[in-house]
């Protein structure tokens, strides 16, 4: 999104390029345009984009892609600090 | 023990032929003349119960009737939203009732599909559905409802709701091979986060389409032979999507606000007098002022003006508000205070507006955790020393005539 832009090099997105099969799922459920396929091959074309949602890792059929997903949202967040991050949404921490 | 069998066994044949020779005997049935034209008590009866209706189920108003297929009959439901629709949108986006606002999962049909016609998948959050559903007018399709807890696509897949397992299960559970000859599921592009389109396939024998984030632009994927163009598989955030969310925020706040005006009139009363009840209603009023002005500016200005704010993070934009909220407020009762109390006021309103501001990251879909954390870490001390010099500076104000 070109008009709204979040912290830059931030990010936990990570592509291996060795596994990729290019397939382009992850081009393809990318809300954002952060992964481009070129030549048969996926790259990460605008990592400032990304808002770690997950969706290019759950659908990279040879787990090339790797992405730490989360809640972005601040109340969550602060109950994970107070309760520890050990599956906080199952482990009594409210999520937003 | 074994004589006493068989006389237990000849006593129930006699009972038998005593029931037998009850039944002769019934009751005969009481006529009752009802009237047509006498209109009892109380205003006139409704109309009659559908034929569709069952003992202990409810009849959806949306539902216009059912379609019969090989797995039996199968709601089909209006393009349309009636009145009642649209009122239930306006409830839940004030944020009441939005946990209760679900409709049963399961197959449901518009228009008149058959074992061709594509299938849409979607949550049962009903806002989900009836933006989904009002978008179908005279499109032929099915719409398998997954059980995402009546939550909406985007969040349920966060939660791992609106997931692979759900949309396995729902299509084995419909025997949805059944129904349709293809074995194609159209899902919501935003679903992908928690759907893998390759475990749909091994676990259900269906291959997903990815389907547009927007269910305004369904008809289009449809015509198109289900290809999305670019804009349609890109997440927006328009000032009309930004005020719509603007209700559900206000509405977390009551809670709290309790305790800040509890504690804001208590210190508002501790002063030369040593407690004044006077004092606490006169500045306690001013402190609320401040607190509202602090909600203004973070969590309704600040999102409705958050692509022009200066700065990335969300407490900074929230700041930049609560500043210019602040500056008005103080103008405000610039007769009745002091400098610290000035100062003091002016913080309120920067520390709530900058931390309301920094929680509205959790609505927007374009800040990445990391973000949020990163500059959480910043924030908070930030926000905790502004109240603090707030308190301090309020309390001296009232010493400091």
């Amino acid at each position: 999104m070109e008009t709204f832009r979040y912290l830059p090099g931030v990010s936990t997105l990570n592509l291996n390029p060795d596994d990729c099969v290019g397939c382009g799922m992850c081009e393809l459920v990318c809300p954002h345009g952060v992964l481009h396929l070129d030549s048969k091959k996926a790259m990460i074309l605008d990592l400032d984009g990304c808002m770690e949602c997950g969706a290019c890792a759950v659908n990279c059929p040879t787990d090339a892609i790797r992405v730490t997903p989360g809640v972005g949202c601040a109340a969550y967040i602060i109950q994970t600090w107070v309760k520890g991050k050990q599956n906080p949404a199952n482990g009594g921490v409210k999520c937003c | 023990m074994n004589k006493s069998i068989p006389t237990k066994n000849r006593s129930h044949t006699g009972n038998d032929s005593c029931c037998l020779n009850g039944k002769k005997t019934g009751l005969q049935p009481i006529f009752v003349n009802t009237s047509q034209d006498d209109v009892c008590c109380g205003s006139p009866p409704g109309p009659e119960s559908s034929s569709f209706e069952r003992p202990g189920y409810e009849l959806q108003h949306f539902v216009e009737d059912f379609l019969n297929t090989p797995n039996g009959a199968v709601p089909r439901v209006k393009t349309h939203l009636d009145p009642s629709d649209i009122l239930g949108t306006v409830i839940v986006r004030l944020g009441l009732n939005r946990n209760q606002y679900k409709i049963a999962p399961g197959l449901h049909c518009v228009g008149h599909p058959g074992e061709d016609s594509p299938v849409l998948v979607t949550a049962n959050y009903k806002l989900s559905f009836d933006t989904l559903r009002k978008e179908l007018d005279s499109v032929d399709a099915w719409i398998l409802v997954l059980d995402t807890r009546g939550i909406n696509v985007w969040c349920a897949a966060g939660k791992e709701l609106f997931s692979t397992a759900e949309v396995v299960r729902r299509v084995k559970q419909t025997a949805l091979d059944r129904v349709v000859r293809h074995k194609q599921l159209i899902l919501p592009q935003l679903s992908a986060t928690a759907v893998s389109a390759h475990q749909v396939k091994k676990g259900s024998g269906f291959s997903v389409l990815w389907g547009p984030i927007r269910a305004s632009d369904i008809k289009q994927f449809i015509a198109d032979g289900m290809q999305a163009e670019k804009p349609m598989r890109r997440v927006s955030f328009s000032l009309v999507e930004r005020i719509v969310l603007i209700p559900v925020e206000l509405s977390h706040l009551p809670k709290p606000t309790l305790w800040v005006l509890l504690t804001a009139f208590i210190l508002s009363g501790i002063g030369t007098h040593i407690f004044s009840f006077t004092d606490a209603w006169s500045r306690g009023l001013m402190v609320l002022v401040a607190y509202a002005g602090g909600i203004l500016a973070g969590a309704v200005a600040a999102p409705i003006l958050l692509p022009w704010i200066p700065g990335r993070p969300f407490a900074l934009k929230g700041a930049v508000t609560g500043i210019l909220a602040g500056l008005v407020m103080v103008s405000i009762f610039k007769a009745g205070l002091n400098w610290p109390g000035a100062l003091a006021l002016v913080l309120i309103t920067i520390g709530v507006s900058s931390y309301l501001t920094m929680n509205f990251t959790g609505s927007t879909p374009f800040t990445s955790p990391s973000g949020v954390e990163k500059e959480m870490r910043k924030a908070i001390p930030l926000q905790l020393a502004t109240i603090l010099i707030a308190v301090i500076g309020w309390v001296a104000a009232a010493f400091t005539g």
